[in-house]
């Protein structure tokens, strides 16, 4: 598919430098500071969490093994199978809208202008904290007082229950999150934009081709390994789902929002079953590292067609 | 849908809440060695200070911090306590936690401590303090207080539909035809061109004003505010023995016909629904009175003060009253009696100290003085009685109905049982689908399947 569009010249590397030095020592002395913070918050808890999903645990009791019960109990539980389920469902809706949304933003702040204070402007929902977005949302969408459902019911239409129907509860925070998140990505997209030269589209402009066309040939293959690492983070962020169910709709009505992080949670913290918790945690850490996996394959990110 | 008592609506403190949450784990209060005391309402923060201002001039040296959070946070931040080591000495439980406290032993029993180990059940109201022991037989909580169910009412709402508030004392209802009570609140439900309930051209899909105001769907919490009230004058108990019952009754056909006709009353258009009253945030009795979307409610005694604050658009008080559950199929009225105790934990480093706080708590002078300031009636007789006297004198309210119940004898307490946070995840959102209407009234026939399974599992 990309084929077509290999006609810029391949950036030379440098020459190599002879006699290589040995960095390793002094390497080392600076990776050790994030060595150290991934270790402690990052390894560790996550080998904890793996010993703890094998076991009965309660918070203030020691933990019990108790081999495959939390695992056994979780392809059982269809509380779980719906969790899974509903933070799919969510992570299609929030991950399609936003990188389409984003890209679109991205590619007219490149092509149209470059002015910051608009930069600026498209980053501002992402300066409001999740809480916050959530609260808003939930104040402009309640079903009776709220300005969005008044300014429906002014024209004309019937009040839609946006945070309280199971149809309409997913798209929503599925679109409050879009709302927050789409600047960012656009920056981050816009970052990768600005990688692209100039000259490819000078070349594409002279041989007459118009902006969809160079959207299509020049920006989009050339975008590729950005905007597969931009997919990556933000479909682990999006899976991830929960101050804004945990605000907005608490996993209702029923368990149409209940998404997988909203639900560990509460069997955690709620109802202190630590190790099913940490069992559903490593399905979840599973699923994440299956989908990177699949997704860094297929967008081949390790490889960029500018080199 | 959890609605027990004080669990503040608004979202401005849900905000709070979160930022309490994330800053969980700070320091337990100003002094060195005060005694760190939580509760939740912050209704009830002013008369236990003046308690602890008088407890601390009887033990000098001895002092007393009081830290208040909203319902969602209290339980989040006492449970980061316990694991974080930065609980209070001392807190107020509640009876749909405290099972599961003891089972993660983090509660003292009172019998061991000095100071708490002479507390007589006879000094409370009757069944109070009894609740409180755990399956060992030994003592958990200091009982502080008491709580029934009654009706509050918008008086001007009673006046408009023509309504006398004697008439609201003696209603009755039934699960086949609703009784005079369905016709009461049928009457009071006013559509938006005017029409009531009860007259012919009724829209129910634009209703103004609903007869009765809605709690949600009660699934958290026994149908505490909700429907507790029915299914208890209907006869039905909740488990097979109060407290620690292991077997569950929602398969009963009491409950069941009592509750289909309960939520059947949003089909009418006579009581909101999950989306009107807002979902999983809901507002509650209090602010739907106020806001003239409902005409009368359920309600629990400790939002008294709240209602009798009520005021209108323009600042105006309303004319809140208050009747009695209405009478149900056993020929009785009923209301569920619950209650709240101070709790010490295992993680105090003072705990005859905290004893001694907590006796004082459950003593005739500090329940006097809560008894005075009139938000809840306390778990002391004589505190109860000058808790009458004080909405008699300074609120000009008639709080019978709350009292009355008591003293008939036609209460039942809250069901106490291990799991308490399973069964209150499981059941939360089944009920939540009954009164949405996406599940049948059956479907808790299974739900009483899973929760018997939950004690088979746990024994």
């Amino acid at each position: 598919m990309m084929a077509t569009t290999t006609s810029i010249e391949p950036v030379k590397a440098g020459p190599a430098r002879k006699g290589p030095r040995d960095d390793t020592r002094l390497a080392l002395l600076f990776i050790l500071p994030a060595l150290i913070g991934f270790g402690v918050f990052l390894v560790w808890p996550t080998l904890r969490g793996i010993y703890l999903s094998f076991t009965k645990f309660n918070l203030l009791t020691p933990p019990e093994f108790n081999g495959l019960d939390n695992y056994i109990r979780m392809v059982q539980d269809p509380v779980f199978w719906n969790a899974m389920k509903v933070t799919l469902y969510y992570v299609l809706l929030n991950i399609g809208f936003q990188t389409v949304l984003a890209l679109v933003i991205a590619v007219m702040m490149q092509r149209l202008t470059q002015r910051t204070w608009l930069r600026g402007i498209v980053l501002t929902p992402f300066l409001v904290s999740n809480v916050v977005a959530a609260m808003v949302f939930l104040w402009i969408l309640d079903y009776q007082l709220g300005i969005g459902n008044t300014i429906l019911a002014s024209v004309g239409l019937d009040r839609i229950p946006f945070l309280s129907d199971s149809a309409w509860v997913i798209p929503t925070i599925a679109f409050i999150n879009v709302w927050r998140h789409v600047g960012y990505t656009a920056l981050l997209i816009f970052a990768g934009l600005q990688t692209i030269p100039d000259s490819v589209y000078e070349a594409g402009r002279i041989d007459g081709a118009s902006e969809v066309r160079m959207f299509r040939s020049i920006t989009v293959p050339l975008l590729r390994p950005i905007l597969s690492l931009v997919l990556i983070i933000t479909v682990v962020g999006s899976f991830q789902v929960f101050d804004t169910v945990a605000i907005a709709t608490k996993g209702g009505p029923v368990d149409s929002s209940r998404v997988l992080q909203y639900y560990i949670y509460d069997v955690a913290f709620g109802r202190f079953q630590f190790g099913y918790a940490s069992a559903m945690s490593v399905a979840l850490l599973a699923v994440l590292v299956i989908i990177t996996f699949i997704q860094y394959r297929l967008t081949r990110a390790e490889s960029s067609d500018l080199a | 849908m959890i609605t027990f008592r004080q669990r503040i609506r608004t979202a401005a403190v849900a905000v709070l809440t979160f930022s309490a949450l994330t800053a969980c784990g700070g320091s337990s209060g100003s002094g060195n060695d005060a005694i760190e005391y939580w509760l939740w309402d912050s209704a009830q923060q002013p008369g236990y200070q003046k308690c602890a201002d008088a407890f601390e001039k009887a033990n000098p040296g001895l002092r007393i911090h009081i830290s208040q959070y909203g319902w969602d946070a209290y339980w989040s931040k006492l449970t980061a306590g316990f694991i974080a080591d930065t609980a209070p000495d001392v807190f107020t439980d509640h009876l749909s936690k405290f099972a599961q406290y003891v089972d993660l032993k983090v509660l003292r029993p009172l019998d061991d401590l000095g100071p708490t180990s002479d507390i007589q059940d006879g000094d409370y109201q009757e069944g109070l303090a009894e609740l409180w022991k755990g399956q060992d037989g030994k003592r958990y909580g200091a009982p502080k207080d008491w709580d029934t169910i009654a009706m509050f009412y918008d008086g001007a709402a009673l006046k408009a539909a023509g309504v006398d508030p004697a008439e609201l004392q003696s209603l009755t209802w039934n699960p086949q035809d609703g009784g005079t009570f369905e016709k009461l609140v049928a009457h009071l439900t006013i559509d938006a061109k005017g029409v009531r309930g009860d007259e012919p051209g009724f829209d129910k899909s634009n209703v103004k004003t609903h007869g009765l105001a809605s709690e949600g769907s009660g699934g958290g919490g026994w149908g505490q505010t909700q429907w507790s009230a029915f299914t208890g004058s209907a006869g039905w108990q909740a488990t097979d023995k109060n407290p620690w019952g292991t077997r569950f009754n929602l398969d009963q056909p009491e409950l069941q016909d009592t509750l289909s006709w309960y939520f059947g009353l949003v089909q009418k258009g006579y009581m909101a629904s999950y989306e009107e009253i807002g979902g999983a945030n809901a507002i509650g009795t209090d602010k739907q009175i106020q806001s003239g979307t409902a005409a009368m409610g359920l309600s629990g005694s400790w939002m008294i003060s709240t209602f009798s604050k009520l005021t209108d658009a323009g600042g105006k008080k309303l004319d809140i009253g208050i009747a009695p559950t209405p009478i149900g199929p056993t020929g009785k009225r009923a209301s569920m009696f619950n209650g709240l105790a101070d709790s010490v934990t295992t993680l105090s480093k003072q705990p005859e100290n905290s004893a001694k706080w907590v006796k004082f708590l459950s003593d005739e002078e500090c329940q006097n003085i809560i008894g005075q300031s009139g938000v809840v009636f306390p778990a002391r007789p004589a505190g109860t009685e000058l808790a009458i006297a004080f909405n008699k004198n300074e609120r000009k309210l008639d709080v019978t109905p709350f009292t009355q119940q008591v003293e008939e004898k036609t209460t039942f307490l809250f069901p106490v049982t291990t799991n308490a946070a399973d069964i209150a995840a499981l059941m939360a959102p089944r009920f939540d689908a009954v009164y949405i209407g996406s599940s049948p009234i059956t479907s808790l026939t299974k739900l009483n399947g899973q929760l018997n399974d939950l004690f088979k599992v746990a024994q």
